[in-house]
């Protein structure tokens, strides 16, 4: 396949960016979308031009940490990571606009590169549960109900990408932010930060500058992993609890 | 607790939900008592004068109607201001677009903001010309039904009541269900239900509205 490529470079964070377009031959259907960027990486390093910074880790779909937007789309043309996206998705000939997800929380750092530290902090702010040390506690010991686990497991699932950001029009981390609480919230081992979970967790995303959530939809529709739109009406419901139970006045 | 929830994002949208439903919950019962027109003037006019009396003699004439105004000025404000600091929020975490555009969520979220400003206007011109009569030429206070018959009278009153109710039914449809999920009332389950209900009331109240200027233009109600 022979493509054309239009890339989002910016050397630096308070630098201008511009779209560059670059010709990429030889490229199998195969590939995979980050492989092929490694494709133009090699003949841009042979040509003695500086190579495009893009995010990856496992290339499997488990990380989270790929992150482009191609035609518009976060993650592409195909519900899964960018990572997985494979070429023949694409045609012979195709012309490609590949840009990194764009919100003011995730600063570009250089080319396709942003970040992401904003959900780092996010989790920080409760997205954990507090244990004792020691051995490990018997399992059986905390019945969790199966419907319960069910919906644990599926917002455990979140790789934190942030594809969701990406899509949303106003920059919400609401789907993100949403699927760390219910995770946890809904669990036994979550109940004792049940309020300060949810509510230190949304204040700390409104601090990074995130938008609000007006249910436009594009988060659930971009989110590789089917986090659903319903889990962020789960959140609020737990953000109205925990504003009436909250022992902090 | 006020506190937390005006500086939350998710606070300040649950106002707008709130503000939003009490004035839906207004709006139904006022396209009802609009459709008392299609019994003549004795009926309309009488039941504009009832709403005046309503709760006498424990309350005093107009008491109740008064009760309402403020009600719904609270609201109207709430949600305006929410809707304003939400918005430039929002704007303001999506700096720049992208170079390879986009649009694909519908027609009634896309308009919530112009939609909104264009009711807010509307909410104006229509007490200046029903309530206080002031932009309504050929109105005589007290007469109700004649005063409905003068504004749609006039071309632009029509089209502005018509355009009116049509950004009404957007803002509906994508509002009563985003308020359903910003109350924690959606789910998965539901989710069929919240939305057929929203079309349907936003539907009712677009027809409802609208079926006044359309019978006055077409000479049925005269
Ligand atoms: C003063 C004029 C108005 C303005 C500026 C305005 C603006 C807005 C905006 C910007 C939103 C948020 C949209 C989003 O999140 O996507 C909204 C939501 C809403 N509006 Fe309005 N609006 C106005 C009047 C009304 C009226 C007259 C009603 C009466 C039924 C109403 C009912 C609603 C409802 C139920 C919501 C949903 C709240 C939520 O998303 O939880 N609005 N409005
Ligand atoms: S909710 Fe989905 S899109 Fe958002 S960070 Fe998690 S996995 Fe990525
Ligand atoms: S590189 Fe790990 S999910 Fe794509």
């Amino acid at each position: 396949m022979r493509l054309t490529l239009r890339v989002w470079r910016q050397r630096h964070t308070d630098a201008d960016g511009t779209m560059s377009t670059y010709e990429v031959d030889g490229i199998s259907p195969d590939m995979s979308f980050l492989e092929m960027l490694d494709t133009l990486n090699e003949d841009l390093i042979l040509r003695g031009e500086d190579p495009v910074a893009f995010d990856h880790d496992c290339r499997e779909g488990i990380c989270g940490a790929c992150s482009l937007v191609i035609n518009g789309d976060a993650h592409g043309p195909e519900r899964t990571t960018t990572c997985q996206l494979h070429m023949r998705s694409f045609k012979d000939g195709d012309t490609i606009d590949i840009e990194p997800w764009r919100a003011a929380a995730f600063p570009v750092v250089k080319d396709l590169v942003v970040d992401r530290s904003s959900f780092d902090r996010i989790i920080q702010a409760g997205g954990y549960i507090s244990v004792p040390t020691g051995s490990a506690p018997e399992a059986h010991a905390t019945p969790v109900p199966k419907p319960d686990a069910d919906f644990a497991f599926e917002h455990a699932e979140c790789i934190g990408c942030g594809a969701c950001v990406a899509a949303c029009p106003n920059g919400s981390a609401m789907l993100f932010t949403s699927a760390k609480v219910n995770h946890l919230n809904v669990l036994p081992q979550g109940a004792p930060e049940r309020e300060t979970r949810v509510l230190d967790m949304v204040g700390q995303m409104d601090a990074e500058g995130f938008g609000g959530c007006t249910l436009a939809g594009e988060c659930a529709t971009a989110c590789p992993k089917g986090i659903p739109l319903p889990s962020i009406a789960a959140m609020n419901r737990e953000w109205l609890r925990a504003t009436r139970h909250s022992r902090r006045g | 607790m006020a506190r937390i929830i005006w500086d939350s994002s998710v606070g300040k949208k649950t106002v707008m939900a709130v503000s939003g439903l009490v004035m839906l919950l207004y709006l139904v019962a006022h396209m009802l008592g609009n459709l008392k027109i299609f019994f003549g003037a004795d009926e309309f006019n009488g039941y504009a004068h009832w709403l005046r009396t309503l709760g006498e003699p424990a309350l005093h004439y107009e008491w109740a109607l008064w009760g309402v105004r403020v009600g719904l000025l609270a609201a109207v404000v709430l949600h305006a201001v929410s809707a304003y600091q939400l918005s430039r929020r929002d704007i303001k975490a999506r700096p720049s677009t992208y170079v390879h555009k986009r649009l694909r969520t519908s027609y009634a979220t896309r308009t919530m903001r112009w939609g909104g400003v264009i009711l807010g206007l509307f909410i104006v011109w229509h007490l200046l010309d029903l309530t206080t009569l002031t932009v309504n030429e050929n109105a005589q206070p007290g007469h109700p039904y004649e005063n409905v018959l003068a504004t749609f009278g006039t071309w632009y009153g029509n089209a502005i009541y018509l355009v009116a109710v049509l950004a009404l039914g957007f803002h509906i449809r994508h509002g009563f269900w985003s308020a359903a999920q910003t109350l924690g009332v959606g789910s998965a389950t539901r989710d069929r239900a919240l939305k057929a209900a929203a079309t349907a009331l936003a539907l009712a109240l677009t027809v409802g509205f609208a079926s006044v200027p359309v019978a006055v233009m077409t000479g049925w109600v005269s």
